[in-house]
């Protein structure tokens, strides 16, 4: 069992929108922001989400050695909801020693890595400007240049394992709360476009070449999503508001590396063991936002681990139909997702659903609704069979 | 100070293949080669998943096996905290190489080898554990953060947790933008109470940033470059089996402070 942790701030940049509320507001709506790709000059006939404005970021003065479009999107998404403010307070409440950063990537600044291949010599070496790789391609330069702008001393790592990396830093968080390492705890995940995952995912067959439709019986892939989005996690207080972390549970699949246990197995692992910690029973959740990404294989395995421990009752969508598949930045865009429904009492349906997928036994959501929620899963996996569920409450 | 007792200890590294070989020339007993390391072979996985398996899982499966060897306990009953700066480098050069090319194709198993977790993933199908694994980066620093992140797990899960953090060098052009000259993985096993055949109780825990504990002097520089080789002054202490303290560096304010007290035999 775990203390429930409050959540005091929150920030999101993602392809919805800037900001919670405009975020909410094109979930509400059902507002179709994935779009055609056209990212750079890659030529892979797939749908992509983006994030408005990131072209004309640009990092300067202290930081600029950081100044790449994943940290761009960083500093993006800090500057959101007023959570730069919400972490000031924090700082002068607890000292800045006393917070810590725990970001998730999965592929940081490669793009300047990418781009500089293109400019080699002949010899093969790379031409000026030389890249700065502590602080553009090096996962940890998201989580540095987090710190750094936000002034925090506190402990801090890069989280990295694939699609359930943000997801993953909640649990990371909750236990250095539990042991005293630090008084709060800024969680977040950062992913930006770049060549390397949309050539690779196009490697595996697994891009859609239509906008993804996870749970439809023709889904045939994701489309890839950009995000940034973040939280500060604190023990309860007497003014921490009502959003609440209850549980989170983690698993290894030890199946594949790039395709899920067929029986979910290591899927429902991760459920059961956040039920247990949060003490919850199956029935008292009142809604899943699914890791849903579209694949044919991922939703199926899903489906199955639900059954298994929720049986076929629990209202399931997935809102990658939305958002894209933001990778690293899934766990914690989802989470923000999640918090959202909870505290409007709205269960987001799956609206880009053409024909259900019939196999697809637990109780998808095709038409947005509003409906009190007590308590939400939200799940992720990732490749290396990494998964993570968390548990979403509100103050009973 | 999180408490914790380290039950196996494995190295993989030039001049220290082993932690049997290694311990006495890390003690100070016997005297220091540089060889070259030989190719790890990571005898757990089936043959189809050890063709597949990258060069970074192999190096860290070599010091993680190794690590297995002393603790009595089987890989499906520990949680796992990988830790890595760079990744695998061969990998990002062969993907950004086809990149860069007219083609662009990426090979899928390369691209699946691409997630920073991929030993992490291997080691789970080697040994079937179905526990949590995290993989952490903190550049330089990744031993300390990946320390810091298996003995919280061990304090707070109260569970077995093996940390294996490992860096490779990249292959030319990267090389120029990062360069760690040698190979080096180490595996540190824990457990969040005393066993049979613990080697050291360990207090870990944060403090101000101070002078940090020196490589023990036989370390060549080209070893000192790999950021998981940042373990070895922590190493040193754990193989003269003394009561000691090691700080590391871990951010620009803060150090990790690791006392270790001696256990059993």
């Amino acid at each position: 069992m775990m203390a429930p942790l409050a959540i005091t701030a929150m920030a999101t940049a993602n392809p919805l929108g800037l900001g919670l509320a405009a975020t909410w507001h094109a979930l509400r709506a059902e507002r179709q922001v994935l779009q055609p790709n056209d990212f750079e000059d890659a030529g892979i006939n797939t749908w992509i989400g983006r994030v408005a404005d990131l072209d004309h970021e640009r990092i300067t003065g202290e930081l600029a050695d950081f100044d790449c479009r994943n940290n761009r999107l960083a500093l993006l998404g800090l500057r959101q909801d007023g959570f730069e403010q919400a972490v000031a307070a924090a700082r002068a409440r607890y000292g800045p020693d006393r917070i810590g950063v725990l970001i998730g990537t999965t592929t940081s600044g490669i793009l300047e890595t990418e781009l500089a291949y293109r400019r080699r010599t002949p010899a093969g070496g790379f031409l000026p400007p030389a890249v700065r790789y502590r602080h553009t391609q090096n996962l940890f330069s998201v989580s540095d240049v987090v710190r750094r702008q936000l002034r925090l001393t506190g402990p801090v790592a890069s989280i990295s394992t694939a699609c359930s990396s943000s997801a993953k830093v909640f649990a990371s968080a909750s236990r250095w709360l539990a042991a005293g390492l630090c008084d709060a705890v800024v969680v977040g995940g950062v992913d930006s476009l770049c060549f390397m995952t949309l050539y690779g995912f196009a490697s595996l067959g697994l891009l859609s070449d239509r906008p993804c439709r996870p749970c439809d019986v023709n889904r045939d892939g994701l489309s890839i999503g950009e995000a940034a989005g973040f939280m500060l996690l604190e023990r309860k207080g007497p003014d921490d508001g009502a959003l609440r972390l209850l549980g989170y549970g983690e698993s290894s699949d030890a199946h594949h590396m790039s395709t899920p246990h067929p029986e979910g197995r290591g899927a429902a692992l991760a459920m059961a063991r956040a039920l247990d910690r949060a003490e919850l029973k199956p029935i008292d959740i009142d809604y899943i936002n699914l890791h849903g990404t579209g694949t044919p294989a991922n939703d199926l395995a899903e489906d199955c681990a639900i059954r298994q421990i929720f049986g076929v009752n629990t209202p399931c969508s997935s809102t990658k139909e939305r958002t894209g598949h933001t990778l690293g930045a899934a766990g914690i865009t989802e989470a923000m997702v999640s918090l959202l429904c909870l505290r409007q009492d709205f269960i987001p349906g799956m609206v880009r659903i053409e024909r259900p997928d019939p196999q697809l036994q637990s109780h998808m959501v095709l038409r947005s609704e509003f409906r009190p929620l007590r308590a939400v899963v939200s799940n992720s996996f990732g490749f290396g069979g990494s998964n993570c569920s968390l548990i979403f409450g509100k103050r009973p | 100070m999180m408490q914790i007792w380290i039950i196996g200890i494995g190295i993989a590294g030039p001049g220290l293949d082993g932690w049997a070989a290694a311990r006495p020339i890390l003690a100070g007993e016997n005297e220091y080669r540089l060889t070259p390391l030989a190719p790890a072979v990571p005898h757990l996985l089936s043959a189809a998943e050890r063709r597949r398996c990258s060069q970074s899982g192999r190096l860290a499966m070599a010091a993680a096996q190794d690590a297995l060897l002393g603790g009595n306990i089987q890989g499906d009953a520990i949680a796992t905290v990988f830790a890595s700066s760079d990744g695998d480098g061969a990998i990002t050069q062969e993907i950004c190489e086809s990149l860069a090319g007219a083609a662009r194709d990426v090979s899928p198993t390369s691209f699946h080898n691409s997630v920073y977790n991929a030993p992490a993933g291997y080691w789970s199908i080697a040994t079937r554990s179905q526990l949590s694994s995290t993989s952490v980066c903190a550049y330089d620093a990744s031993f300390a953060a990946g320390l810091l992140e298996a003995a919280t797990y061990a304090t707070v899960e109260q569970a077995p947790v093996m940390l294996v953090a490992s860096d490779l060098p990249f292959p030319p052009p990267l090389h120029d933008i990062r360069p760690v000259a040698e190979s080096f993985a180490v595996a540190i096993l824990m457990a969040p109470e005393n066993r049979p055949g613990a080697l050291m109780r360990c207090e870990i825990g944060l403090a101000p940033h101070q002078r940090v504990t020196a490589f023990p002097d036989a370390i060549p520089a080209g070893l000192r470059s790999n950021p998981a080789a940042r373990s070895l002054p922590l190493l040193a202490v754990l193989a003269r089996r003394c009561d000691d303290s090691v700080r590391l560096d871990y951010t620009d304010e803060t150090d990790l402070v690791v006392h270790c007290r001696p256990q059993g035999t």
